[in-house]
């Protein structure tokens, strides 16, 4: 059963985050050179980075459990997409956050409605509407299915969001890391990027088990086999 | 290791200490906000 392997698992992804995120904030804030245009303030990178992936790829994951939801009306499916859309939300909001203090030094603003930050911003206004049609629908089927719908249909404004850079003229720089091409920033601090990614990965993975744990308990009260836990 | 230095960051302290700073309190208020629903989650649990 679902439920007590997630609480046996997700232990298991805690301390792998902790570990990764402990060792790239060690490289990212004493090991990784100062930047040669930008000067110390590109730290910001190793949150800026890691948050805004997170806040794209976990809509992503709500998404295919909607369709998974909707497909073959799995409640865990639907249980797992709403476990997951908080840490979303707060990757999100942290990676507008952190872009606009990084964003104003640098650029020389917090802020402009150019096409990446207008959608990602959208992103999470997608988010926040997930949480609140979600929680104010009574009927937990037809919440899930709403849910699903919102989650599969935002859905599209994701490759938008990694598109922007290219299709439109914006002040967010365009992609410095690709599939195909050598990434164009230094390698160390690459590392420290890609390990707070993975912590931050690990990080949602824990959090979403322990939230859909907690989600499966308020929707099974009065059932039998809550009495035998603990 | 100069730690005036570390902590001054080149004269960015408010942008890169508001963003690491963010990021630690956003974690822990998640921690602290999902221990609160696990803890009532039992609660309603519990009644049938």
């Amino acid at each position: 059963m679902f439920y007590p392997l997630a609480g046996k698992v997700w232990p298991v992804f805690a301390v792998i985050a902790v570990i990764l995120a402990v060792i790239g904030l060690y490289i990212g804030l004493f090991v990784a050179p100062t930047d040669f245009q930008q000067g110390e303030v590109y730290r910001v990178i190793f949150i800026h980075v890691p948050a805004a992936w997170m806040g794209m790829f976990i809509y992503l994951v709500m998404a295919m459990y909607g369709v998974l939801a909707l497909s073959f009306n799995t409640r865990i499916s639907a249980m797992m997409m709403e476990a997951l859309a908080p840490t979303g939300a707060m990757f999100t909001a942290l990676a507008l956050w952190t872009g606009a203090l990084w964003g104003k030094p640098t650029w020389g603003t917090y802020w402009v409605w150019d096409a990446r930050m207008t959608s990602t911003l959208i992103l999470l206004f997608l988010y926040a509407g997930f949480i609140a049609l979600t929680h104010a629908i009574e009927d937990k089927r037809r919440a899930d299915k709403a849910g699903a719908l919102l989650a599969i249909v935002g859905s599209v404004n994701i490759p938008i969001i990694y598109f922007s850079v290219k299709w439109w003229n914006t002040l967010h720089q365009g992609s410095t890391i690709s599939t195909t091409a050598a990434p164009k920033m230094a390698a160390i601090m690459l590392t420290a990027m890609l390990l707070m990614t993975f912590a931050c990965w690990a990080y949602s993975i824990a959090v979403a088990l322990v939230r859909v744990r907690a989600i499966i308990v308020e929707r099974e009260a009065g059932a039998a086999w809550l009495g035998e836990l603990k | 290791m100069n730690w005036s230095e570390f902590f001054s960051m080149g004269g960015r302290a408010w942008y890169v200490w508001g963003s690491f700073g963010a990021f630690a309190l956003a974690i822990a208020v998640e921690v602290i906000l999902l221990r609160a629903r696990v803890k009532s989650s039992r609660v309603t649990g519990e009644q049938s």
